[in-house]
């Protein structure tokens, strides 16, 4: 064997290699979408489409529904961004705009190293300390102030899908919030200063110049967190209340398909139970996978046209 | 001037907002940071670290099993992850950047980075708790690789990518094949962003529950081999959190302390050590 080709077959055989790892990683994912529809099929045989709109979960007969689980998911998340989304732009903007210089850093990476925090932590923290403070405070006062609005009657139990949402909310500020940082502080310094120079309030320079400029990293964010919320598990086990009932009241307790899942999962007797709650595991990872797909394409979006 | 006066009651306004929104914020991490350290470290003591758990209900005994656990799984899944990973990073950047099994495998590599974990578990759970009939140390590992594999994979490409051409063409000028130049020249330069990332993937795993649930559980004694269920911290915090007794909340707040530091201790070195080479 001469030199040259004792280089290429080195090569080639190191190449070769690290495509076997590269298509494991592709491999990884079809077999977890492949086993859990297998699983699923049981339960998918047995309900069929009406699996996902029956609010049916009864083990002791065997009818299972994945409605409340998935109204949980949608409704936490949902309220989780409305609370997170503000207060995240408010952080963003203070840190890039209207904090003094020596603030900056030390408050940015604060943020940052929250991000890092285990969701178990936020979780425990949730239902020690947030939710008797719901209970006794927080949940009374909305209640006789604003208690004629069905979201805030009912019993002050402080576990509950509001207080599920709070924790949940303040598990994914960091996390946008830093996101959103970096997206400012790319905005062009000319850009802005013009704008200043011809006489813009700071308001209007974030208004008029930050945030569209940045909007494409804004949404791309708020795409990501919405990922988090959706599959968090132990931020919300701990404060939604594990209940099977729907209701108007946020203080009631209710469920989230992570919830169930990590509550009921290690008890299920039963072929059909396991399927029905395998099922719901895909259901939670095919909601998520289509919200982070769209998350990708607009940020690849996003590159290409500021690339142009 | 009216017009100006209503710009600056709205500029005010809104910066009085922001600022608000911020100090919020501060206020409940800073909260929530506090109440960790506060009541974890008064639960933190000898017995916590060399102690076996004591039967329900007792006071006293340790975490011992469940913190060696935990760090045993940790070892082992970056074990797993870590060839994986940087074996499909360095295809991902040195051979697939334009070919559909590059593309493909980047975007699921960045789908299974926010997949939710739970879904993992009960991944592992069907793959190898099912086929090996009972929870075990392995299964855990296993799931816990499974979170880090993507993360690697596209730290290492990423820092692969940010080593300069010129180190390839020298390399390649002197005639050394593309392999060698890789191994030899390439890993080296990028070798802190790559241990950095490993890093990071690592403080991620360390306090993941949820893949744990359904394939380490936890034990209350210590482990013989990883074929059995093994006790592990954040699965033991979530148990003892939801448990009636004084004590196990105690202990709970102490795992939360422990965990945290050290998740944090880990993120801040990766960080000094990604300002120092920037």
């Amino acid at each position: 064997m001469n030199q040259a080709t004792r280089k290429l077959s080195g090569d080639t055989i190191f190449r070769a290699l690290t495509m076997t790892f590269a298509a494991g990683v592709v491999l990884l994912f079809v077999t977890l979408i492949v086993v859990l529809w297998k699983e699923s099929q049981l339960s998918i045989d047995a309900f069929g489409f009406g699996f996902l709109f029956s609010s049916d979960w009864n083990p002791v007969t065997e009818k299972f529904g994945a409605w409340i689980p998935i109204f949980g998911t949608l409704v936490s998340t949902f309220l989780a961004l409305l609370f997170a989304i503000p207060l995240s732009l408010g952080i963003a903007l203070f840190l890039t705009e209207l904090a003094p210089a020596w603030l900056r850093t030390p408050f940015g990476t604060a943020i940052e190293l929250l991000a890092a925090i285990p969701s178990i932590v936020y979780g425990m923290w949730g239902l020690f300390v947030l939710a008797p403070l719901m209970a006794d405070h927080v949940q009374p006062w909305l209640g006789e102030h604003l208690g004629f609005i069905p979201l805030f009657s009912g019993p002050s139990m402080g576990i509950g899908m509001l207080t599920a949402s709070l924790v949940l909310a303040l598990m994914i500020i960091p996390f946008i919030a830093s996101v959103t940082r970096d997206v400012f502080l790319m905005v062009p310094q000319n850009l802005k200063e013009a704008a200043y120079g011809l006489g813009c309030t700071t308001w209007e320079v974030a208004r008029d110049i930050t945030i569209p400029y940045g909007k494409k990293g804004i949404v791309g964010a708020v795409f990501l967190g919405m990922g988090r919320a959706l599959g968090e598990t132990m931020a919300v086990t701990f404060v939604i209340g594990n209940a099977y009932h729907l209701s108007w009241s946020l203080f009631a307790p209710g469920n989230s398909i992570a919830s169930t899942l990590a509550n009921e999962f290690t008890e299920a007797d039963g072929d059909l139970y396991l399927s029905s709650l395998i099922e719901l595991g895909l259901v939670l990872f095919l909601i998520t996978f289509t919200v982070l797909t769209l998350a990708q394409l607009w940020l690849r979006r996003g590159m290409q046209e500021s690339d142009r | 001037m009216n017009n100006m006066q209503r710009r600056k009651i709205i500029n005010g306004t809104v910066l009085v907002l922001s600022t608000a929104a911020a100090m919020i914020g501060l206020v409940m991490l800073t909260w929530i940071l506090g109440d960790v350290a506060i009541k974890g470290a008064s639960a933190i003591n000898w017995d916590f670290f060399t102690q076996l758990p004591s039967p329900p209900g007792d006071e006293g005994g340790g975490l011992a099993n469940a913190i060696v656990g935990t760090l045993l799984m940790t070892v082992v899944a970056t074990l797993i992850s870590v060839p994986f990973g940087v074996m499909a990073g360095t295809y991902l950047s040195e051979f697939g950047r334009q070919t559909a099994l590059g593309s493909t495998a980047r975007f699921v590599a960045d789908i299974l980075v926010s997949a939710p974990s739970i879904v993992i578990g009960v991944f592992v759970y069907l793959l190898v708790v099912k086929t090996m009939g009972n929870f075990s140390g392995w299964a855990g590992a296993i799931a816990l690789s499974i979170i880090m594999l993507p993360v690697i994979t596209r730290t290492t490409e990423e820092m692969l990518r940010m080593v300069p051409k010129e180190m390839r063409e020298s390399a390649l000028a002197l005639g050394a094949p593309y392999w060698k130049m890789l191994v030899q020249v390439i890993y080296r330069c990028a070798m802190t962003g790559m241990i950095t990332g490993i890093m990071l993937a690592v403080a991620r795993v360390a306090g993941e529950t949820a893949p744990l649930l359904f394939t380490s559980l936890n034990s209350p004694y210590w482990m013989q081999s990883m074929n059995e269920p093994m006790a592990n911290m954040t699965v033991a915090l979530f148990n003892y959190a939801m448990s009636p007794y004084d004590d196990w909340h105690a202990k709970a707040w102490g795992m939360a302390f422990l965990i945290t530091m050290s998740v944090l201790v880990v993120t801040i070195i990766t960080r000094i050590s990604l300002h120092k080479r920037s």
